[in-house]
């Protein structure tokens, strides 16, 4: 264990940090195949409607890629900009 | 292994202004290639208008097409708004686009910087907030302390998140893209680069830059439009 400098250790812990962070894409991957599942149905039920529909669904799972994208976000700053280093 | 893997944004030249160190960087001369070839295409594009023929020919009819189909996007979520959104919707689709497609042609893409999709937001954010002045007036601000007065903090937090929210889906997006290309190009070996990276062009490049184009545009005229109350235009 006295072979990890305190630099080397905060590396570590925040790649399994962005690791992590990257859990938060369950909730938009799972929320955006309902959203096509329910659009696909819709097309089934209307297919004259199927460009509104198109439109209807894609603005939805956009707006449900955005906690994702956050978590992305915090993953990306934990690897390539630390904030934590600058802390020693 | 390290040099290969190279997606970040690099200086180009450093100057001092006003006591700050600036950098002109990557993502200037991104932007100023993507505005060029826009400038270059409007400009022939307004020529061919001027002297357009009773029989048009391929890039006539292309320059109708473009104009057509973005009038008609604006036409459909905007109603009877669309008149004067068009040609801003119009300006920014075609920016970002072409800035999300520049990945294809070996720069890197402006909008995977924060700096460029920030201000793509903030006029968003500040056209969401003139019209809603303009159009409601005092109710603007009253708006923001209902349904009960204490709530009046999450309402600005609401409005403040707007343009962040829209600026890091674009980003995000784009620059996961861009990362990920960079990984692929970084792992494999020569012989496979040629080739087979191309497939992942068509989803990370041409497929998610459109649909995020789309979404940008979508989402702002679902702001503005929101704000308009019904029967004014």
């Amino acid at each position: 264990m006295s072979n990890i400098t305190n630099e080397g250790l905060i590396l570590a812990c925040s790649a399994i940090g962005a690791g992590l962070a990257m859990i938060a894409g369950i909730g938009p991957g799972i929320g955006q195949g309902i959203a096509a599942g329910h659009g696909a149905s819709a097309v089934g039920k209307n297919p004259g409607a199927k460009g509104d529909i198109t439109s209807t669904m894609l603005l939805g799972q956009a707006v449900a890629e955005t906690t994702g994208l956050y978590g992305l976000a915090i993953a990306f700053i934990l690897l390539f900009a630390n904030p934590l280093l600058g802390k020693l | 292994m390290e040099n290969n893997v190279d997606f970040m944004i690099h200086g180009l030249v450093k100057f001092h202004l006003f006591g700050q160190e600036l950098w002109i960087t990557t993502t200037h001369v991104c932007v100023l290639i993507v505005m060029l070839v826009l400038i270059v295409f409007a400009v022939i594009a307004n020529y061919k208008i001027r002297h357009a023929k009773e029989i048009p020919d391929t890039f006539q009819n292309i320059i109708e097409l473009i104009v057509e189909s973005l009038d008609n996007m604006v036409n459909n979520i905007m109603g009877d708004n669309a008149g004067k959104f068009r040609n801003y919707i119009g300006t920014i689709f075609l920016f970002i686009l072409l800035s999300n497609l520049s990945g294809l042609f070996g720069l890197r893409p402006p909008t995977a910087d924060y700096g460029t999709t920030l201000c793509l937001g903030l006029i968003t954010f500040v056209m969401i907030q003139y019209n809603n002045i303009k159009y409601n007036k005092g109710r603007a601000f009253t708006e923001l302390f209902k349904p009960l007065p204490f709530l009046f903090p999450i309402n600005l937090i609401g409005e403040i998140a707007t343009p962040i929210s829209l600026s890091l889906r674009l980003f995000g997006n784009v620059l996961s893209g861009t990362v990920m290309m960079a990984l692929i190009y970084g792992l494999l070996p020569l012989f496979i680069k040629i080739g087979f990276p191309a497939f992942l062009h068509v989803y990370f490049d041409i497929f998610s830059g459109c649909i995020q184009t789309y979404v940008f545009c979508m989402l702002t005229m679902v702001f503005i439009s929101q704000k308009i109350p019904e029967g004014k235009s």
